[in-house]
């Protein structure tokens, strides 16, 4: 994939961030081509968040160079900020206003002209759906509907480039569709989406491209099927009839696999073809094997491929 | 590309944004009012009769007492105010649209001057609400319309010191309740000094602490405007206190302004 025929909207080089001992962001390189979507995949904790800050000019980089739609972030911040919108994980809205008042407030300072505000205003109560409570307090808005509200104060100045981090974490699925399809629509006009996500199915869903952070390190970056090939065929899903069962196989395979006691599962990453099948079978005592399945390649394969260990794990860790 | 041609305009609308906060919910208004109030009831109608002997000789009762106390009870105000800053600020701070103004390309003081104008404006109605109270209990000042400009200047710059103050606490505080917690000395301050009783009367220790904290001699310049008595050197030592707190309430503020607060 050629990516350096469009203009880049954002450009990063060795980009390192730390708080007191903990390295958070540890050399981050990215080039995002204007009117792309970029997805920033990881677990909680992996930089994301960090990453966003710094982008979006509210915290300042230990070393590394970022342009962004041409600005350089430690000479112009004020250009950068011209040029963006933001969409944090925790709402952003003001509850004691109303939320018509909410979006006048952002028209006002975007220094936008009255009038021209005032319909940018109105249209988007009128896309986000929001024309029964406009009127109303935001204090007494849903949680989904605070995020619409968000979402839609942060389109009022129209921004070239917009950063929405994690923007569906802790929607129903009804809400993360529109938000997808929302996300969509503005590629279409052309705005480039800078995303991070827990979810590998919105990245998967979204995304042009799909950088892998870990420890504050990109451990992969590629469009999602670039991703997907660097997992060929997947995996292969045993459990054993008993505990001593799944101890022989381990010892008897060897090699990168996820190990479930629990569950005496084992997860095996393999191409997924019948001969590579064959060989697992082969070395195994197969009167031991409870059931088998094949697990075609999703992006969880990739966290497996990459970090040795399944992402939905890190979730878990969280809170 | 540069801010400051918004300067106005970002403070005008940050200014409308509070003032809509604090006219819809006047929540803070009424502890800010309702504290001293509390006080002013308390102490005049329940040791009133036994105070103004005590701080204006044998004859005197409620009614002198009331004339003693009001000056005190306004600079609690400030104080109440302060906390009222304070809250208001920390809770602006963790609801995450400040660090949305922060990534828009606007006057950034805008924030913080349009706050302390709201404030100082919220602190100063209170005192007007709370010097209506003690009017109707019966306070009778003795001032000329110049001392009365006086005292409105010095309950200003009180105000302005203390919201500052309040204004650092708030984004100095990593939860609320601390913010809440931090200015409440500032509250007590005017009973340990000439607020509720004369200085005379107490132990020699906690006298000299009471005649040198920061709330005496702007108490009593405020009462000398008010009611006549003698302000001697007080008035310059009330000016050099309230700018000696503004400039530590605003340096303060400014460093817990620049720190990044979302979590």
């Amino acid at each position: 994939m050629t990516i350096n025929q469009t203009p880049s909207a954002i450009k990063v080089t060795g980009l390192r961030k730390s708080y007191g001992d903990k390295v958070v962001l540890d050399g981050i390189d990215l080039d995002i081509p204007e009117g792309s979507v970029f997805a920033l995949l990881g677990p909680n904790g992996a930089g994301k968040t960090t990453a966003v800050k710094i982008l979006s000019t509210l915290t300042t980089p230990d070393a590394g160079a970022v342009t962004i739609n041409g600005h350089d972030l430690a000479r112009n911040p004020d250009g950068i900020r011209t040029s963006i919108g933001v969409t944090g994980q925790f709402s952003a809205v003001d509850i004691l206003l109303t939320g018509a008042e909410n979006l006048r407030l952002m028209a006002d300072l975007s220094h936008l002209d009255r009038r021209i505000g005032r319909q940018r205003c109105a249209d988007l109560i009128e896309q986000f759906d929001l024309g029964e409570v406009a009127g109303k307090p935001v204090i007494t808005y849903s949680g989904g509907t605070r995020r619409k509200l968000d979402l839609a104060m942060t389109l009022v100045g129209a921004p070239r480039i917009i950063f929405l981090d994690e923007p569906t974490t802790g929607l129903d699925p009804r809400a993360r569709r529109t938000t997808w399809q929302v996300i969509r629509d503005l590629v279409a006009d052309g705005v480039t989406i800078f995303l991070t996500t827990q979810y590998l199915e919105e990245a998967d869903q979204l995304a042009d491209r799909i950088a892998v952070l870990d420890n504050g390190r990109l451990i992969a970056e590629g469009n999602p099927e670039d991703l997907k090939r660097r997992v060929p065929g997947g995996s292969i899903s045993l459990t054993f009839a008993t505990a001593a069962a799944l101890d022989d196989a381990v010892r008897t395979l060897g090699g990168q696999m996820i190990r479930n006691d629990e569950a005496l599962g084992l997860q095996i990453p393999s191409d997924g073809s019948a001969r590579a099948v064959q060989g697992v079978l082969d070395r195994l005592e197969t009167g031991s094997i409870r059931s088998l399945s094949l697990h075609t390649p999703d992006l969880d394969d990739v966290f497996l491929a990459l970090t040795g260990q399944p992402s939905t794990n890190d979730q878990k860790d969280q809170k | 590309m540069n801010t400051a041609s918004h300067a106005v305009a970002d403070t005008l609308t940050m200014l409308r944004r509070n003032f809509k906060n604090q006219l819809r919910y006047p929540t803070s208004v009424i502890a800010i009012v309702g504290i001293p109030v509390l006080f002013l009831l308390l102490f005049v109608y329940v040791f009133g009769g036994a105070l103004g002997t005590a701080v204006a000789g044998a004859a005197a009762g409620r009614q002198e007492y009331v004339n003693y106390i009001l000056p005190g009870l306004i600079i609690m105000t400030a104080a109440t105010g302060s906390l009222g800053a304070a809250t208001s600020t920390s809770v602006d701070m963790t609801e995450g649209i400040i660090a949305r103004f922060k990534t828009m390309a606007i006057f950034r003081p805008s924030i913080l001057i349009a706050r302390v104008i709201s404030y100082v404006t919220q602190t100063l109605a209170s005192m007007a609400l709370v010097l209506g109270v003690a009017l109707l209990m019966g306070f009778s000042p003795d001032a000329s319309l110049v001392d009365w400009i006086a005292a409105v200047g010095l309950l200003a710059l009180v105000s302005f010191a203390l919201t500052w103050l309040g204004i650092a606490f708030g984004l100095a505080a990593k939860t609320l309740d601390t913010a809440s917690n931090l200015p409440f000395p500032l509250i007590l301050l005017p009973f340990v000094g000439s607020g509720i009783v004369t200085t005379d009367s107490m132990p020699a220790g906690l006298r000299q602490f009471a005649e040198n904290q920061p709330f005496t001699p702007i108490i009593e310049t405020l009462r000398g405007l008010l009611m006549g008595s003698h302000i001697g050197h007080s008035g310059m030592v009330a000016i050099a206190w309230c700018v000696g707190i503004t400039v530590v309430g605003f340096l303060w503020a400014i460093k817990g302004f620049a720190r990044d607060r979302t979590r």
